[in-house]
C-alpha cells in the first residue's frame, strides 16, 4: 500500500511516494517546464518504471499545476499540503512555515497541526526563487553558488534599492560593470530576498512559535540563518523540506483510502 | 426642464445587449419619467420616488472603461471609481446617460474628487456626507437631505410633499422587508439556494424600475424556495461563508464564484450589494420624516464612517444568525478605508466571534482569478 503526492510548482515538480507507515519510498524533483500536462504524464511513466502505479493507487496533486494531473484522485491547494507536509517532516503541531518557492512565497501559521492563517505573495517575483535565479544568471552563476559566496560579502554595505526583479537586474549589471566584488553583489541580492520575506512574515510571526523553512532554498544555509537573524528566531529546515508540498499531498492521498 | 430622451450618437456602435438596455431606459424617458442616478446606498431613494422619478444605481462593475478613465484619473485608484467615471464619459452606461440628475456624496476621497470631474459633464448634486454618526452629524445629514429635496423640486419643477415622501418610505420599507425575508432563507442549513443565486436576485432588484411590484415578486420567489426546500430541494452541506467588504458585482463576481466553486457557500453579504441595502427600516411613523430618513441612511456601516460601530454590529449579527464558519473580506485596490478596517475586522471575527477570516484584495481585471482561487480554496480547506 502506498500513496503518491505530486506538487507541480511554477518552477519545479516534486513527487513523493509514501508507504503506509509514512516513510518515503520514492522522491524526485524535475523542472516543470512549459507544459504541466506533459510533466505530469512523464511523472506517471517514471513512477510506473519504479513500480508505482499512480493511476490505480491513491494520488493527490497540488501546486500551481495541480489541475494538469488527470490521474490524481483529488487536488488540494499547496497551502494545505505544505502545512501537512511540514507537520509530518518536523514533527511539530504548532509552527510557522516559510516556503520560498520558484515564483511565489508562502507563510503558513499552523496550530494543532492545522492551517490557522496564511499569507501568499504570488503577484510579484521579488522575494522568491525567481529573483535569485535572475540575479545569479546575470552573474553567470547558479543560485546555490550565489548563496555560498553571499555570506562573505556581508558588511560591505552594498545594497539593491529596486524591489522589482527587472530593475534590480539592471542594478546588478551596473554593479558588475563598476567592478564590484562578486560576494558583495551576492550578499546584496540575498539581503533583498530576505528583507522581502521577513516583511511578509510580520503579521504571522511570533517569537514563541518555532519557524521552519521549506521550498527550493531550504538547503541554502546562509538564507536560513540570515532570515532567522532578521526575524529574531532560529529557523530550522531539513534536506527533504523542498518536498513538503508533495509529502502533504501524499498524506492527503492516504486519507482517501 | 426637459428630461433627456434622445439616444447618444455612439449608440450605433453598441452591441445588441447594450442597445437593449438603452432602449429600455429610453422607454421610461419617452413616458416623461425622470431618472435620478446615484452611486451610494447613502442616497435617500425615497426622494426620487416621491417626485415620480426612478432612482438607479450607477456603480459600474466592468474594467471595459478603465483605460479611458485613466486619461483623467490616476491609475492608483479604486477600480469602481475609475470604471464608473469611464462609463460616464463614454456614454456607454444607459443609466448614467439617461440620468437627469446624478446624486453623489462625499463618501471616500476618491469619489468626492472624481465627482468634481464628473460635474463637468452631468448635473451632479453633491451631498455632504458626515464622517461620523454623531448627533451633530445627523443634524448635518438631515439638512443635506432637505437641501437635495429642495434642489430636486426646483430642477424638475415639482413639489415633493411630506405625504409623498411618507408614501415612498412605505413602498421602500415593503421592499426592504421582502428582500430581508428572501435573504433569510440562507439561515437554513443546508442552504436552499447558492449564494450566487441570491446575489443575482439582490443585484437585479437594483435595476427594477417599479418599486411597488418588487415586494410581491420577491415574496413569491421566497415562498417558492421555501416550498421546494420542504420537498427536499437544497444545496449540499458546505462551509458557510459571509462575504463582506467593498461592493461586489460584475467583474468581482469572480470572488463569489471562486468561493462557491471551491467548496464554500455564501450565506450572507455584509456589503452594499446585500444587507446594507435593506437592513433597518425607515421609521414610517416618525413625526419628522426627514429626520427619520436621515437617521436610517446615516446609520449605514460603510468604512467611510469613523468610528464604524454599525459594521461590527451587522457583521456580528449575520455571523450569529446565519451560523457562519468563516468570513471573506474583499477589498478593491486602493480602498484605504476598507483596507485599514481589515485589521480590526480580522480581530473581531477571529478573537470575538472565533471563526476564520480571509482578506482578499482585487481589482476589476480577470488576471488574478487563479490566485484568488488558490487563496479561497486554501481558506475553505481550513474550515
Amino acid at each position: 500500500m502506498y500513496f503518491t503526492g505530486i506538487d507541480i510548482g511554477s518552477t519545479s515538480a516534486k513527487t513523493i511516494v509514501l508507504g503506509e507507515d509514512g516513510g518515503i519510498l520514492y522522491k524526485s524533483v524535475r523542472p516543470t517546464g512549459w507544459s504541466s500536462v506533459d510533466t505530469a504524464e512523464e511523472i506517471r511513466r517514471t513512477l510506473l518504471d519504479k513500480g508505482f502505479d499512480a493511476e490505480k493507487e491513491p494520488c493527490t496533486a497540488t501546486g500551481y499545476g495541480r489541475i494538469s494531473v488527470p490521474y490524481a484522485n483529488k487536488t488540494v491547494t499547496e497551502i494545505t499540503c505544505h502545512a501537512k507536509g511540514a507537520v509530518h517532516l518536523f514533527d511539530q503541531q504548532d509552527m510557522l512555515v516559510i516556503d520560498i518557492g520558484g515564483q511565489d512565497t508562502k507563510i503558513i501559521r499552523i496550530e494543532h497541526g492545522q492551517v490557522r492563517d496564511f499569507m501568499m505573495n504570488d503577484k510579484c517575483s521579488a522575494g522568491t526563487g525567481r529573483f535569485l535565479e535572475v540575479m545569479a544568471n546575470s552573474m553567470s552563476m547558479r543560485p546555490d553558488q550565489m548563496c555560498e559566496i553571499a555570506e562573505e560579502g556581508s558588511g560591505s554595505g552594498v545594497s539593491i534599492s529596486s524591489m522589482c526583479t527587472v530593475f534590480a537586474e539592471s542594478e546588478v549589471i551596473g554593479l558588475i560593470g563598476k567592478g564590484e566584488k562578486q560576494e558583495n553583489i551576492a550578499y546584496a541580492v540575498v539581503d533583498s530576498i530576505i528583507s522581502r520575506v521577513a516583511s511578509q512574515c510580520s503579521r504571522l510571526f511570533s517569537p514563541d512559535v518555532p519557524v521552519f523553512l521549506t521550498g527550493g532554498l531550504c538547503e541554502c544555509d546562509y538564507i536560513r540563518r540570515d532570515l532567522g537573524r532578521r526575524l529574531g528566531s532560529t529557523i530550522r529546515s531539513c534536506p527533504d523540506a523542498r518536498y513538503a508540498g508533495a509529502i502533504g499531498a501524499a498524506l492527503m492521498a492516504r486519507r482517501l483510502k | 426642464m426637459e428630461i433627456i430622451k434622445e439616444l447618444p450618437e455612439v449608440f450605433e456602435e453598441f452591441a445588441q445587449q447594450r442597445r437593449n438596455s438603452f432602449l429600455t431606459v429610453k422607454e421610461l424617458k419617452d413616458r416623461g419619467i425622470p431618472v435620478v442616478g446615484a452611486y451610494c446606498t447613502y442616497f435617500p431613494r425615497e426622494l426620487a420616488l416621491a417626485m415620480g422619478a426612478v432612482p438607479v444605481g450607477l456603480c459600474s462593475t466592468s474594467d471595459e472603461t478603465i483605460p479611458v478613465a485613466e486619461k483623467d484619473l490616476p491609475k492608483n485608484l479604486c477600480p469602481l471609481i475609475k470604471s464608473s467615471y469611464g462609463f460616464a464619459v463614454t456614454n456607454k452606461c444607459p443609466f448614467f446617460y439617461f440620468s437627469d440628475l446624478v446624486v453623489g456624496e462625499t463618501t471616500c476621497d476618491g469619489k468626492k474628487k472624481m465627482y468634481e470631474l464628473m460635474g463637468e459633464i452631468k448635473d451632479v448634486f453633491l451631498m455632504e456626507l458626515p464622517n461620523s454618526q454623531s448627533p451633530a452629524s445627523l443634524e448635518l445629514w438631515k439638512g443635506e437631505v432637505i437641501r437635495l429635496k429642495e434642489y430636486m423640486e426646483k430642477k424638475f419643477e415639482v413639489e415633493i410633499t411630506e405625504e409623498k415622501v411618507r408614501e415612498a418610505v412605505r413602498v421602500l420599507n415593503e421592499e426592504r422587508r421582502a428582500l430581508t425575508r428572501l435573504s433569510e432563507v440562507m439561515k437554513l442549513d443546508p442552504a436552499p439556494i447558492t449564494g450566487y443565486d441570491l446575489f443575482k436576485v439582490l443585484y437585479g432588484s437594483q435595476f427594477k424600475f417599479d418599486h411597488t411590484v418588487i415586494p410581491g415578486e420577491t415574496d413569491k420567489l421566497t415562498d417558492k424556495i421555501l416550498a421546494e426546500y420542504k420537498e427536499g430541494k437544497m444545496q449540499e452541506k458546505k462551509p458557510r461563508i459571509i462575504l463582506t467588504g467593498c461592493p461586489v458585482g460584475g467583474a468581482t463576481e469572480k470572488v463569489i464564484r471562486a468561493i462557491e466553486d471551491n467548496g464554500g457557500i455564501i450565506v450572507a453579504y455584509e456589503n452594499c450589494t446585500g444587507a446594507k441595502q435593506f437592513d433597518r427600516l425607515v421609521d414610517e411613523d416618525a413625526s419628522d420624516i426627514y429626520a427619520a430618513l436621515a437617521e436610517r441612511y446615516l446609520a449605514i456601516g460603510c468604512s467611510v464612517m469613523s468610528p464604524n460601530p454599525n459594521r461590527y454590529e451587522l457583521l456580528g449579527r449575520l455571523i450569529d444568525e446565519y451560523h457562519a464558519d468563516g468570513v471573506v473580506d474583499m477589498e478593491l485596490q486602493a480602498c484605504h478605508t476598507y483596507n485599514i478596517e481589515t485589521t480590526k475586522i480580522r480581530r473581531f471575527v477571529t478573537e470575538e466571534k472565533k471563526i476564520s477570516y480571509l482578506n482578499l484584495e482585487t481589482d476589476y481585471s480577470q488576471a488574478d482569478a487563479g490566485q484568488l482561487a488558490t487563496r479561497i480554496a486554501a481558506f475553505i480547506e481550513m474550515l
